[in-house]
This record gives structure tokens, sequence and C-alpha cells, in this order.
């Protein structure tokens, strides 16, 4: 009975850490956004009218759904989410096609030489993700080193726009995600039996057979993780498209930011911030699934 | 397959008798294979041949190199010299893909993310044919493996002896011109075992495959091959059918590795055509081997004798030789039969088995008993290595 009962105590704490967290860090910041997309806007401080209101011993609850009927009256909203999405979208593709393969080879290196190769995956988010997307501005730049390389070399005769674009966009998001793509691939590759691709072999498939009917197929959970920690951040991104991306690049972080710190109009900014979280749900939801079901499957 | 092999068989001998037995003779050679890892000596200069639809185990304690040895069978390493040949023709440099041996593993390395069916498939889909023909293979196999029920399961879902169904299959399934098995029943519980064991060795036989297997259970390698090969360190000490390697063992190694043995060291000191006989300080009376030995006199030389070959008495038998006196020390009682340890005047312990109807018809025997140990002229095995 004492047993049973430490047993329920210590099963408690160790679920409580977590939870505490989520619960402090994402589920109050996301009720308070959500309360504030339900307010309108006013020259106030806080910049929002409330929500609830006890006067005359009535609780009034005053909810404006009108910031999201806003958002769908005026197309650029619709606009930013779908290529916020897209860009989204072809980032995470570029980074599984580039990060796979890398993720591989160091899966199949010596212990040594794999840890060193980790490391040098690591090692530039130990520098201010700013920085180092400024010094991607003094790569792109119209006289920066490409156009610099390319003109002495006389491919082109004046620079070629590369900052400003989408481009530069993708650039940048690749660059600073594909560790979140390589390291869980990694993981997940480096525990491959090799004894399956043994099998496979000597079952009559070559390299590149076993490669898509062996190596492939068991990494599926690794590509889904790596890819969601891709996707789900680079939709909000901002900072790139900011920096990177100049004034044509529409994404939803952008407009967010406008919102905020432009209009000053809090409650819109809320709503589109709840519709982006409501957006990324649905793959979070499907990511969910599949660790389930994948959890079921080995237990 | 096998009535076309025979088939086959049967219209060469008629061309050219010789050389079709030789070919089924030496199906397989290994030849001068050495293997090393770095300045180790994983396997040492094996020769072997093994013949056509013979099921042949190799059988050593861990790390003689069995599994390497089956390995570059397999392809999966190369040897460092000696040449391997199969069907005549040498397959050394051939990549594992491409050489007609199927391999079942230790721990069977069933594809997870497939079904029964599909990982039966996996092998038959490499080679192209058309699916119909896969549909009708698999289903012929999983009819003869009693895995049909089971077709739609995935690896995870099925018991031990399951899995290993399924990976017997589907190395099969290829007709695979030679079957290696690594450990093949390393993972089951000691029952499922016993009954495994027979009925792998019942669908190979049945099927005609040539099968290498490596074992350190001597008693699978007994039940389950025609011929075995006693490895140690890297090398091969002897090749025999279960019984030449039972009952004539050809070194110390050999007699203590399969079964128990009592070994009696001694000198020659008569060499005849037609007898031998042998001075030991372990026995009393000179041993007598009712056959002539290739050795010299004076010669140092063991004498193995196996437990059930020794009989056990209160009274002193009617013979010169092959006897010595002793006291029971222990009795371990093993149902059908039980083991008796008897202390000799110069301080070894023989065992002695004895059947247990004998036991409780005859004299019983009991602890500290004074006994005599004897045995015929041709129990005994004399080791001159
Ligand atoms: N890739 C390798 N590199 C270095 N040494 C190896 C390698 N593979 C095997 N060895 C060594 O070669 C020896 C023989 O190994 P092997 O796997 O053939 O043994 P085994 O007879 O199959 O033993 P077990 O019954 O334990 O499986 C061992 O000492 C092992 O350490
Ligand atoms: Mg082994």
């Amino acid at each position: 009975m004492k047993d049973f009962q430490w047993r329920r105590f210590k099963k408690w704490w160790l679920i409580f850490p977590p939870y505490a967290w989520l619960i402090l860090f994402f589920a109050v910041p996301f009720l308070i956004i959500l309360k504030i997309s339900f307010s309108e806007a006013a020259i106030a401080q806080p910049p929002y009218t409330a929500i609830f209101e006890y006067a005359n011993e009535k609780l009034v609850i005053n909810l404006n759904f009108g910031n999201y009927l806003w958002l769908f009256t005026d197309t650029l909203y619709l606009n930013a989410y779908l290529s916020s999405l897209k860009i989204a979208a072809i980032s995470t593709t570029l980074c599984l096609a580039i990060g796979y393969p890398i993720a591989y080879g160091i899966a199949r290196m010596q212990g040594s030489i794999q840890n060193l190769c980790l490391m040098l995956i690591i090692l530039p988010s130990w520098t201010s993700f700013l920085i180092r997307i400024y010094a991607w501005m003094g790569i792109l730049r119209n006289n920066g080193i490409i156009n610099n390389v390319l003109i002495s070399l006389g491919f082109v005769d004046e620079p070629i726009r590369l900052l400003n674009t989408e481009f530069a966009v993708y650039i940048g998001i690749v660059y600073t995600y594909l560790p979140f793509m390589v390291l869980p691939l990694y993981a997940n590759l480096v525990k491959l039996d090799s004894r399956l691709l043994e099998a496979s072999a000597d079952l009559g498939a070559g390299p590149i057979r076993s490669f898509f009917s062996i190596t492939l197929p068991l990494s599926r959970g690794g590509i889904i993780a790596g890819s969601m920690l891709v996707f789900i951040p680079a939709v909000g991104e901002f900072v790139i498209p900011e920096l990177l991306g100049g004034a044509e690049i529409l994404m939803i972080g952008k407009v967010l930011w406008g919102e905020f710190f432009g209009n000053r109009d809090w409650p819109v900014a809320s709503a589109v911030a709840t519709i982006m979280l409501l957006l990324l749900l649905i793959p979070i939801a499907l990511f969910h699934r599949y660790q389930f079901r994948e959890l079921e499957e080995k237990s | 397959m096998n009535t076309a092999e025979n088939h086959n068989v049967g219209k060469t001998v008629s061309a050219n008798p010789d050389q079709i037995l030789n070919a089924d003779e030496e199906y397989l050679t290994i030849r001068k294979v050495s293997k090393q890892f770095g300045d180790f000596t994983a396997v040492n200069s094996v020769d072997l041949t093994i013949k056509k639809g013979e099921i042949f185990a190799l059988l050593g304690a861990s790390g003689c190199g069995k599994s390497t040895l089956l390995r570059m069978l397999a392809g999966f390493e190369t040897p460092t010299s000696g040449d391997i040949i199969l069907q005549g023709e040498r397959i050394n440099d051939h990549e594992p893909f491409e050489r007609p041996i199927n391999m079942m593993f230790q721990s069977y390395a069933l594809f997870p993310h497939m079904t029964v069916e599909q990982n039966l498939a996996f092998g038959l889909k490499q080679d192209k044919l058309d699916k119909s023909q896969i549909a009708e293979k698999v289903t012929n196999m999983l009819n003869l493996v009693q895995m049909q029920h089971l077709r739609k399961r995935r690896p995870h879902q099925l018991s031990g002896g399951q899995q290993q169904r399924v990976a017997l299959a589907r190395s099969l399934i290829k007709s695979p011109k030679l079957l290696l098995l690594d450990e093949p029943m390393g993972a089951l519980d000691k029952k499922l075992r016993a009954r495994m064991q027979l009925e792998i060795a019942n669908i190979i036989d049945s099927l005609g495959v040539t099968c290498v297997m490596v074992t350190h259970d001597q008693e699978e390698a007994m039940t389950m091959a025609d011929r075995i090969a006693i490895m140690d360190a890297g090398e091969i000490c002897q090749v025999g059918t279960p019984s030449e390697i039972y009952e004539q063992p050809n070194s110390q190694f050999t007699a203590e590795f399969i079964g128990s043995v009592n070994i009696l060291k001694g000198a020659v000191k008569d060499d005849e055509p037609s007898y031998v006989t042998i001075t030991s300080d372990d026995c009393e009376t000179e041993i007598y081997i009712g056959h002539g030995i290739t050795c010299f006199v004076g010669q140092e030389v063991a004498v193995a004798l196996r437990p059930e070959k020794i009989s056990i008495s209160k009274t002193k038998p009617d013979q010169q030789y092959n006897c010595i006196s002793g006291v029971v020390k222990d009795i371990a009682y093993f149902g059908s039969h039980s083991v008796y340890h008897v202390r000799t005047p110069s301080g070894k312990t023989i065992s002695v088995t004895e059947m247990n109807d004998i036991r409780w018809a005859g004299d019983r025997l009991t602890w500290d008993d004074p006994v005599w140990v004897y045995w015929d002229d041709n129990a005994s095995v004399v080791l001159t290595e």
C-alpha cells in the first residue's frame, strides 16, 4: 500500500515538470493572446478593451469577433498565410534534400569523426542567430562576396540581385534550420540495424534498392520529426524574411510584427497569431498521431 | 526444383560418371581461406569441401571464427586469402547480392516495416519475377513453414518461433544454391529449440538444399547436421559425421568438446599390428586396444573413454586389462540414467554412465562403495596428439 502511494507520488513528480513548463510557457501565453484577439483596439494602456466587465452586480462579457472577420475581408492576410505555408514547405523539402545525405553520411562514419561532424553541424548555432543572418546579408549584397567573385571571374557584368529575393529567404531558412533536420535524422539513421541491410543484400538487392526499400522507410520517424522541427518555426519566421527578403516577401510573421508594432492593433495581431497556431495544429496533431502509433507498435 | 535437379544429374551421369560424382562431392570448396582483422587472425587457412544436399555444421566455442567463416560465404566479409568455390566458380569477389546464397540471420533480421508476406516476397522482387509467380511461391513457402494464417502480420506481432519460421522461409524462397544458418536456434528457449531443430532439418532435407550452419551447441549440430566441423581458434580440428566425431575424436580437444570423456594419459608398451597396450599411472592394469594404431613404443598418448562405454561393478571383473579399482564418490541421477564419479587410487575421477534399469536390477551402488570400472578392447580411442 505504502509502496503503491510512493510509486504514484514518484510518477506524479516525473510528469509534473513538463506539464508545468507547458502550462506556464505555452498555455498561459496562448490564453492571453486568445483573450486579446476577442477584444477591440483602443488608444489606451494596454491598447485594447477589456473583455470582462463587472458593474452593477452584472458580469458583462464582450466578445468581439470583428478581428477574425477582418482577417477574411482583407486578402493580405490570406495571401500571407498561403505564402508562409509555401515558403515553409519548400524550405522543409530543401532541408530534407540537403540534410538527409548529411545525416546518412554522419551515421555511417566511425565514432570519433562522427562526433566531430555532429559538432560542426551544431557549432554555428553557438553564435547569435542575428549575426549569422547579417553575415548572409553581407554575402548576398550587390557588392557582396558572391557578386564580387562572379564579376571578377567575368561570369556577369553587373551584380545580380540576390538579397531581398525569395531565394535569399530560402537560403536563410535552410541555413538556419538545417541542424534541426539533420539531428533527428541522424538519431534515427544511426540506430538502423546493419543486419537488415545485410539481409537485403543477401536477398539480392543492390545498394540503391536497399536504400529505397529498407533505409528510407525505416527512417520515416526521423524524416517526420525533422520536417516538423523545420516546418513549424519556418511558418512563423519573421527575422529571416525581414532581413533577407526585403519588402516584397509576404510572410505571416512580418504581418504579425506590422500589426503589433506598426499599427499597434494588438487584437488583430492576436487574431493573426491564433489562426496561425490553429493552422500549425494540423501538422502537429498528425505528428503526434504518428508517434503514438509508433509507440504502440513497439510495445 | 528437386526433380529438375535429379533429372539433370541423371543425364550427366550417363555422359561422365566420374565428373558428376566429383561435382557433387565438391559442391562448395573452401580452400586455404584466412581472415585477418588487423593483426588478429579470426579464420586461419581453413580447408573444407561440402557435398551437395548435405547439412554441414560448423561447431566451436564462442569467438572461434565460425560466424566470420559463414559471413565470408555470404559475402559480407572478404577473405584475406584463399578461395571460395561454389560449383566450380570462384565467388570470393562476388558482391553479396550477386551470390546465389541466402542466409538466415541469428537475430532473424526480418524487415520490421513489412508483413510476413512482404518479407518473403522481397527477395523474389529483386529477381523481377511477375506478381502471380511471386504470390504463388510465397503461398507455397508459407504453407511449407505453416505460417499461412499469419501472412498479414508484422514481425513484431509474432512469437520467437514464428519469426524463426518466417526467417527460414525467407532464406529458402529463392531456392538458393547454398543456405547459411547462423545460430538458428540462438533466440529460442530450450523446449522449442529441440522441436525446431528437427523441423528445420526436415524442411531443408525435403527441399534438398545444401546448407552450412553455425552453432556452439553440440546437441544442435548432432541433431541437424550430416557432417560437422569442429573449430578452435580459427582452425578446423576435425571433420566428420556426428558419430565419427563422437566415436573417433582425433584430439583431446574434440573429445572433450563433444560430450563428456575420461582421459587417461600413458605410454605405448606393445605396438603390434593387431593390438596395442598402454601403461598408465591412472590405471593399475594395462590398457589394451583391440586394433593396431600408428604409433611407436614409448610414445606418450592419451586414451579417451566415453562414460557410457565403461561398466561398473562391486565384483572384480574377469579380465586382465582395462580395469581400475576405485570408490564411488558421487552419484548424479538423471532419470533414465545415472552418472557415477569414481575416485581411483591415483586420485583421478572417472565418470561412468549406467542405465537405471540395470541399476535397480543388479547390486545397488551407493556412496563410498568400493567398485571396479572396466571396459571392452574396442571401447577406447587413442589420441596421439
Ligand atoms: N569486424 C571485426 N573486427 C575485428 N575483430 C573481429 C571482427 N569480427 C569478428 N572479430 C573477431 O574475430 C573472432 C571470431 O569472431 P566470430 O564472430 O567469427 O566468432 P564466433 O565463432 O561466431 O563466436 P560466437 O559463437 O560468439 O558468435 C572474435 O575474436 C572476434 O572478436
Ligand atoms: Mg557468431
